[in-house]
């Protein structure tokens, strides 16, 4: 069943095909991707079929997309997808310590979500701020810098807060 | 106001630079879009600024150091339609200036990108933007409305005929997409894998057309040499290296950042500059140029200095200037193997050298790691690498083989004793 994008994605989508010349609207796939996992969560095949229909695209193209950057999610992730950085830089700060905490503090291992759903913990690669190592992003938007233990207890605090606070206010 | 974020007192590209100031007044308060305010009012011929940028010997910062002028000199003149794009894909292990230049200083790359579009002849360009950096990408589109809306950056810019539309398009996590032909492929959204070259991107670039890619940091140094002279910058650097490269220090030093050096420094400054060796630890290895440049033990690095030719004699290559700096305490083992690791991550899968053979890396760096390594495995290693090395489509596959060959090169020794006593020499594992 393929649910109708909403009107705010679709706004969202046409701002980024209006910065490709005519005729090149599949330029604005990526984008769109991006757009419609930040407000689903993650890209379903059902999602991936939307996409392909608004961009007149066939659904494979997309996939291969969608299935060829890493920060897409092709299945359901937790309400918080922490990627740390494990790289050659962000090791020789103490990445490997920071990834035990995370796995201890969280109960999970590489590519697990917590089973209350709200974390997902995934390996990542360089992302390009080494001076800051241990480096980590929150659901690839916000970067956190210099991740030692203490840091990311406060991080995960305040991220069970913020779902806290989100669930009452709904 | 801030205080001056200390990047060196030969600082040009980041120089004045607080942090908060990256706005367009801030920018022009510095003295910026001079330099294309200068050449659509006096109506420069374009032929005239290529050649103040041949003879600043600006090369290209993202790595292959190709001679800028040269570059875009390769556009044809008649062509309807063509591009210039902007690289900021900036992923090499190591690497981070150019998410300082585009978060502290975005307009210069705006102005350089006009710039050399106005020299090219393109009327459409595009910033292609690291996918894991989203707050740097919102104010590359802050910066870019604030220059459109004063005029800068649209049609017939400050009255003159010459017209030009840029965009930023933010990637989504591919390594590989820091190649320039794969870059291409990604804007015209498909999953970026490397095209054959020839034909090159100057002839058959996005959708088809002529197209230039350069660095930030390369686009970063445009106003500057137009305002200056290309004289002026050639002088900074060497001369067949002008200018000033900003260098990313990472690893175990005290003040890990980037610093901005004239080109031709010695490396033992730049190690001061980052506050030295952390814990006053002796120095053991330096990877000179990025993750994917071979690595060289300390005691050749202190001997170095920091210009192309000056790397390549002590046996690596500038790269993207992303300096890693490892001290006694580590293991090289597995600093290698970490590295072997990403290159498998990162391999797109289209050449089967570089498929299967960062695979075959991976994997034996892991069980030599882990205490598992064979007889002959060292052996492997090399011999995988050399097959892998010029049989790919593009540099990954050299990007993944040179830091085998040079690790195992150099530090032989502690790989002979991984496999033969199954555990580490290095007494503080990293």
């Amino acid at each position: 069943m393929t649910m109708p994008l909403s009107v705010t994605v679709c706004q969202k989508i046409d701002q980024a095909i209006a910065k490709y010349p005519a005729g090149r609207e599949q330029s604005a796939v990526m984008a769109a991707l991006t757009i419609v996992q930040s407000e689903r969560g993650w890209l379903s095949p059902e999602s991936l079929r939307d996409v392909a229909a608004y961009l007149n695209m066939p659904p494979v193209a997309v996939y291969e997309v969608a299935s060829f950057y890493s920060m897409y999610h092709l299945k359901p992730v937790g309400r918080y997808v922490l990627t740390l950085c494990t790289n050659l830089p962000c090791l020789l700060q103490g990445a490997d310590k920071a990834a035990r905490h995370l796995q201890e503090a969280l109960n999970i291992g590489w590519s697990e979500t917590t089973a209350d759903g709200m974390f997902t913990l995934l390996q990542g690669e360089c992302m390009g701020a080494c001076q800051e190592a241990p480096v980590l992003l929150t659901n690839h938007h916000r970067m956190c810098c210099k991740m030692t233990p203490p840091q990311i207890d406060a991080l995960l605090a305040q991220l069970r807060a913020e779902a806290a606070g989100k669930e009452r206010d709904e | 106001m801030s205080a001056f974020l200390d990047f060196g007192p030969d600082a040009v590209l980041l120089a004045g630079l607080t942090g908060d100031n990256w706005r367009l007044k801030d920018y022009v308060a510095r003295g910026g879009y001079e330099a294309l305010k200068k050449i659509l009012s006096e109506r420069t011929a374009p032929e005239q600024v290529l050649a103040e940028i041949k003879l600043s010997a600006l090369r290209g910062r993202g790595g292959a150091g190709f001679p800028t002028g040269m570059k875009w000199g390769f556009m044809p003149h008649n062509a309807p339609e063509k591009y210039v794009i902007c690289n900021a894909d900036e992923g090499e292990p190591g690497t981070f200036k150019d998410r300082d230049i585009l978060r502290f200083n975005p307009h210069a790359v705006i102005e350089g990108m006009a710039i050399a579009a106005y020299v090219m002849g393109c009327g459409r360009g595009y910033n292609y933007i690291h996918g894991e950096i989203w707050e740097v990408y919102e104010r590359c589109e802050e910066a870019l409305a604030e220059a459109r809306a004063s005029g800068f950056i649209g049609s017939r810019i400050l009255g003159s005929p010459f017209s030009f539309e840029l965009f930023n398009h933010h990637g989504f996590g591919a390594y590989i997409c820091g190649e320039e032909t794969a870059l291409l492929e990604s804007i015209e959204g498909k999953k970026g894998q490397s095209r054959y070259k020839p034909p090159f991107p100057a002839n058959v670039g996005l959708y088809g057309k002529p197209t230039t890619v350069n660095n930030v940091e390369t686009l970063a140094c445009v106003p500057l040499i137009v305002k200056n002279g290309g004289q002026w910058f050639l002088d900074l650097g060497r001369p067949n290296a002008g200018g000033t490269k900003i260098f990313s220090v990472s690893g175990d030093v005290e003040r890990p950042g980037n610093y901005e050096l004239r080109l031709g420094a010695p490396f033992a400054k730049l190690l001061e500059m980052a506050g030295g060796v952390r814990g006053g630890r002796r120095l053991k290895a330096v990877i000179p140029g990025g993750s994917s440049s071979p690595v060289l033990p300390g005691a050749v690095m202190m001997e170095t200095c920091l210009d192309y030719d000056s790397i390549a004699k002590a046996g690596s290559m500038m790269g993207s200037g992303a300096v890693i700096v490892m001290d006694e305490t580590r293991c090289m083992v597995r600093c290698l193997q970490r590295l072997s690791e990403f290159y498998h991550e990162e391999s797109c899968g289209q050449c089967a050298p570089c498929r299967e053979g960062t695979g075959w890396l991976a994997h034996i760096m892991h069980r030599i790691e882990h205490g598992e390594g064979r007889p002959g495995d060292i052996e492997t290693l090399d011999r995988v690498a050399h097959n892998i090395m010029g049989r790919t489509v593009c540099a990954l596959g050299d990007a993944a083989a040179l830091p085998v060959r040079s690790f195992v090169k150099h530090f032989r020794d502690e790989f002979v004793y991984h496999v033969e006593h199954r555990r580490c020499q290095v007494a503080d594992h990293v």
